[in-house]
């Protein structure tokens, strides 16, 4: 039984999403994904700066396994990465919602959020598959 | 239900991820598959080789069936318990499977098979065999496990005791011996000293239990694939099939052509590919960020290839793989990798042994 914190949003595709205040969010896979996936070996991060909207690809999760994209849950700019998994992508692996965050945005529209999982309805996802 | 090894629950008990695995539950890994590598090449890890089929051969004409039926020859096996790499062939040439066949005396072999091709390779090894005055016997009833590593020798001699690990000690590689229940034999499918040991289902889980009591890290099927694959070992179904031959699997080494009068099955076909020209396996190193991976396209001069089997190298922090490419191959390739190309070098097909990274 994986972990669901629930205060965090979900998308179906497996990110989740944590409100910092002031429009901010950070994003980044749950621990179901990282078990799915595996020892983690690369994370390939966006740019900070780069525009994106909600489902464009925006990073890739490579494991021993598979190569995986994670897409963005909502629409706005990224404006900082964890630049820590350059050196430790394991960090996913063993703090999906801590240490191994990905990346933070800053949303177009914060409302977009409120369109996401609770972890009641990303459970009922897992459950599905 | 898919089938279970008699160490399904010592698997479970040991936190393992269990996957299904040509109709096996086996473990996948007991946590992290890299941990589990890690302990391989420089301590010692123990997987569940259990499904791998063990097939004994007896009768007078044991040698006879077997030079016919395989590609090398077991007439160059003389000393009781010696172990040869090896592979049996349909007549076009191409690989029904790779197995290691162990000597005790001309009437006397054990093979060890693929459990994924069992049924077939069962049903071959019996239809060649009716020509021949030979007993072919699955060994169901007994259980194997794989134990690896530099200091898989220490480990074994701790659970065995001085005693009963006297005749294994200083055991050269490719040799094996029977040590009351056990056989055991310096065989393995990482790069690493080891034993693969046979012995019955019965007595299997206690002999799991004291190894890791001792030490050993369990080790489930994802440190098996990379840690073969960093060896350069091929996997059945992924490097080679039954319509790949063995020189197009980096295999040629395990085929005896001399005598030119051992007419094994498959030859003629071999021999015809050899005076023709044919692809080969060659390796694949790529330094940059990404993971090579199996099916993804290869170009280089004069053609196109395949990736067979690609990972991540744990042991030397890069992606590696194995390619089947026109022989024509210089000393880069391109590979199809997420839409772009990436160049990546060719190499020799084994990246590790003994620890140490040969890339």
């Amino acid at each position: 039984m994986s972990s669901i914190p629930k205060e965090l949003k979900y998308a179906s595709t497996h990110e989740w999403v944590r409100n910092e205040g002031d429009g901010v969010f950070t994003v980044g896979i749950s621990e179901h994904a990282q078990d799915l996936l595996g020892d983690m070996v690369f994370v390939e991060l966006p740019e900070v700066g780069d525009n994106v909207a909600a489902g464009d690809d925006v990073a890739v999760a490579e494991s021993v396994k598979a190569a995986s994209d994670i897409y963005a849950p909502i629409g706005g700019e990224i404006i900082a990465i964890n630049e820590d998994l350059e050196d430790a992508p394991e960090t996913v692996n063993s703090d999906p919602y801590g240490d191994g965050w990905l990346f933070k945005m800053k949303a177009d529209d914060p409302s977009e959020v409120e369109s996401l999982l609770d972890a009641e309805g990303y459970q009922a996802v897992i459950d599905e598959d | 239900m898919a089938n279970r090894t008699p160490l399904f629950d010592a698997h479970v008990k040991a936190g393992a991820k269990m996957v299904d695995f040509h109709g096996w539950d086996m473990p996948l890994n007991y946590g992290s598959q890299i941990e589990e590598h890690n302990a391989v090449r420089k301590d010692s890890g123990v997987f569940d080789v259990s499904h791998m089929t063990i097939v004994d051969v007896a009768g007078a004409q044991a040698k006879d069936f077997l030079r016919k039926m395989l590609a090398n020859d077991v007439a160059k096996l003389s000393v009781p318990g010696k172990a040869q790499y090896n592979s049996m062939l349909n007549e076009k040439g191409g690989v029904i499977d790779d197995l290691i066949v162990y000597y005790f005396s001309d009437e006397s072999y054990r093979l060890v098979v693929n459990s994924a091709t069992r049924e077939r390779d069962v049903a071959w090894i019996e239809k060649v065999a009716s020509e021949f005055q030979v007993t072919i016997t699955e060994q169901t009833e007994l259980a194997m496990v794989a134990l690896q590593g530099p200091k898989a020798a220490e480990k074994l001699r701790l659970v065995l005791g001085d005693e009963a690990f006297a005749p294994v000690e200083g055991m050269r590689p490719f040799m094996s011996v029977q040590v009351g229940d056990l056989f055991i034999a310096t065989t393995g499918y990482t790069g690493e000293a080891g034993y693969e040991i046979v012995l019955p289902a019965s007595e299997v889980e206690k002999l799991w239990d004291d190894l890791l009591n001792v030490g050993v890290q369990p080790c489930g099927l994802g440190a098996r694939d990379t840690l073969r694959l960093e060896a350069g070992m091929n996997l059945y179904g992924q490097d080679m099939d039954e319509s790949i031959t063995p020189l197009e699997a980096n295999m040629g080494w395990s085929v005896a052509f001399e005598p030119e009068d051992r007419n094994f099955i498959g030859r003629e076909a071999l021999e015809k590919q050899k005076a023709e020209g044919h692809d080969k396996l060659v390796g694949l190193v790529m330094r940059e960020k990404g993971v090579l991976r199996h099916g993804q396209k290869v170009v280089v001069d004069g053609g196109e290839g395949v990736i067979t089997s690609g990972t991540f190298s744990p042991t030397l922090g890069f992606s590696i793989a194995m390619a089947r490419v026109p022989n024509s191959v210089g000393e880069t390739a391109e590979v199809e990798m997420r839409k772009k190309f990436v160049t990546v070098s060719v190499v020799k097909p084994s990246f590790v042994r003994n620890g140490k990274g040969l890339v």
